[in-house]
């Protein structure tokens, strides 16, 4: 069944692609550390403490996540898997987006030539709704369309 | 969000494209979250959670370059996380090999640290605010750090005013000699939405209780109330190398940016209960509780039993009176055993400021007679070596846990394990 979720634009454009799922804190440093910095072509999550993401590749796909949490390196570290061509599909946030997640977003936007959407506020009933593998798509406004 | 005409006018261009690109870096950022004007940053110094020259982060090292080529330096001195190699720090022949690919670019970015800034060649530690160190900010200084670990410990025991800003963010704010207003910034931003009432029996594990406190917080700001009973009301030496420990856990297991600990951090003691939001959640930890959390923590080894074969003391870095305490503790823990020497391969991390500081000391050579080996790197950058990463480490830090393949045990067990061996 389709169903339609609107968030806030934080970096804006279009994109579909395959859902993971995140029900806690996405620890973005423990997430990327080991993906990154060897050279992981599906960019697995390196994260011992997140059991929904834990060894799942996330290239390319949507990330759906609460909020992010951990180190203050982690805006960089988003920052450098979109300028490595690393970078999920998009970002969507059920919850207002965390500091560190929107420096990631906005230094990416600006400062490499990587497309990645982030949208924040979508509410919990988009966590709750949302399962690995459904399709999501972002359009420009902040719509979100899961199926 | 409204600009001064200087802003306005580096926003325009006026010193340049790059420089303008920092600026609606950091207007697009206050932007995300309502800040309504960007304000001057007012400490003496700065601080980066950048130390590292990771091959693999290019791309950071390539803007650093631009910035550099457009004339772009820190208004303000500033400090830097720790480094990431040290060669005293045990490690085989392959493992080094691995860390001279790993960190290929280390000459580079300290050469650019240096054009940027930097305070000192000695002034790459993650606990910049000890008073060896020098970056110690004053209440209500507006800041532009990043360092999960300093950023807690500035808002909280200090007083200062910092968001947790993104590594790259927060140098652009050094830059651009101005930060946006929002969040931990505001009076409004600093009041607690989550009270924590402590009913352990005894005082609870700092590391253990930051963790806890951070996985239920995440980002709130945590009231804790019932603290006070075990730390007293006076920020002492050793009240501020707990609070240390705490913060650094809640910020790392959670995204706690400031905490409030009743009757004892500055906060508290002028404003008390005015500082809890209406509606604030109320979260008891009791000795169960912590229990919990501590049992819950996930151990990745390959073998869960194997034998520990190096020890990490000292994420975040560890304080002058932490030093010493840990050689007393120490020698007498070896003493009881009848041993003279720690049973399994021991680094203590700390400042190299620091580090100075206690060779003047007695401790010095005492601490060296345990075997235990004093350095001055991050132990979360020897243990991103993938050979590193298949050690059996172990640890005190539930920081370095959580980002590592690293054990988790609390001081007291230790201590055990390194004056009586065994693998617990």
């Amino acid at each position: 069944m389709k169903k339609v979720f609107k968030g806030r634009v934080i970096t804006p454009g279009t994109v579909t692609a395959k859902a993971l799922v995140s029900r806690g804190g996405f620890n973005t440093l423990a997430s990327y550390q080991s993906a990154i910095m060897f050279g992981d072509k599906q960019v697995k999550c390196g994260d011992q403490n997140n059991p929904d993401l834990y060894k799942k590749p996330m290239i390319n796909k949507a990330i759906c996540l609460p909020e992010t949490i951990g180190s203050t390196t982690g805006g960089m570290v988003l920052y450098t898997v979109c300028a490595l061509g690393k970078a999920p599909a998009c970002m969507l946030f059920s919850k207002p987006i965390d500091s560190l997640a929107a420096s990631g977003a906005i230094l990416a936007a600006n400062w490499t030539d990587t497309k990645m959407p982030v949208v924040d506020s979508l509410g919990e009933e988009f966590l709750s709704y949302v399962k690995d593998e459904m399709t999501v798509t972002v359009a420009e406004d902040g719509t979100v369309t899961v199926e | 969000m409204v600009l001064t005409e200087e802003q306005q006018a580096v926003l325009d261009g006026k010193k340049g494209e790059t420089l303008a690109k920092v600026m609606k870096t950091l207007i697009m950022y206050g932007e995300a979250f309502g800040a309504e004007r960007m304000v001057p940053v007012t400490s003496q110094y700065g601080h980066t959670v950048i130390s590292f020259g990771i091959g693999v982060m290019r791309p950071v090292y390539e803007l650093y370059d631009k910035l550099l080529e457009e004339g772009a330096k820190s208004i303000q001195p500033f400090s830097a996380d720790p480094r990431p190699l040290d060669p005293a720090v045990p490690s085989g022949f392959l493992q080094k090999l691995v860390f001279k690919i790993m960190y290929s670019q280390q000459e580079r970015y300290e050469e650019q640290l240096k054009k940027f800034g930097i305070m000192s060649d000695d002034a790459y530690s993650c606990a910049c605010y000890l008073p060896e160190v020098n970056n110690v900010p004053k209440r209500g200084d507006v800041l532009s750090w990043a360092e999960s670990s300093a950023v807690v410990y500035a808002n909280s025991v200090l007083g200062a005013r910092c968001n947790r800003n993104s590594g790259i963010i927060e140098l652009m704010g050094m830059i651009a000699g101005v930060v946006p207003e929002f969040g931990l910034l505001t009076d409004e931003g600093r009041k607690a939405d989550l009270v924590v009432e402590i009913k352990t029996e005894k005082i609870p594990v700092a590391q253990l209780l930051g963790s806890a406190i951070g996985m239920k917080a995440m980002e709130r700001v945590p009231y804790i109330k019932g603290l006070d009973k075990f730390l007293g009301t006076e920020l002492n030496d050793d009240v501020c190398a707990y609070l240390k420990d705490f913060g650094a856990a809640s910020a790392s297991n959670g995204s706690v940016g400031l905490y409030h600990v009743e009757n004892l951090t500055p906060e508290c003691k002028d404003y008390g209960e005015k500082l809890i939001k209406e509606g604030a959640e109320v979260y008891v930890i009791d000795d169960k509780e912590l229990e919990r959390v501590k049992s819950g923590y996930p151990c990745i080894w390959k073998n869960p039993d194997a034998a520990p074969k190096l020890c990490f003391v000292g994420c975040p870095h560890l304080t002058l009176s932490q030093l010493i305490d840990w050689t007393e503790k120490l020698e007498k823990g070896l003493k009881e055993s009848g041993s003279s020497k720690v049973k399994v391969p021991t680094v203590f991390t700390s400042a190299p400021a620091v580090i100075k500081e206690f060779k003047k000391t007695e401790y010095a050579d005492r601490l060296a007679a345990t075997g235990v080996i004093l350095s001055y790197i991050c132990p979360l950058m020897y243990m991103n070596n993938p050979l590193s990463k298949k050690m059996p480490v172990i640890t005190s830090s539930n920081k370095l846990r959580t980002y590592t393949s690293a054990k988790y045990y609390d001081d007291v067990e230790i201590l055990e394990i390194l004056t009586k061996g065994g693998k617990r």
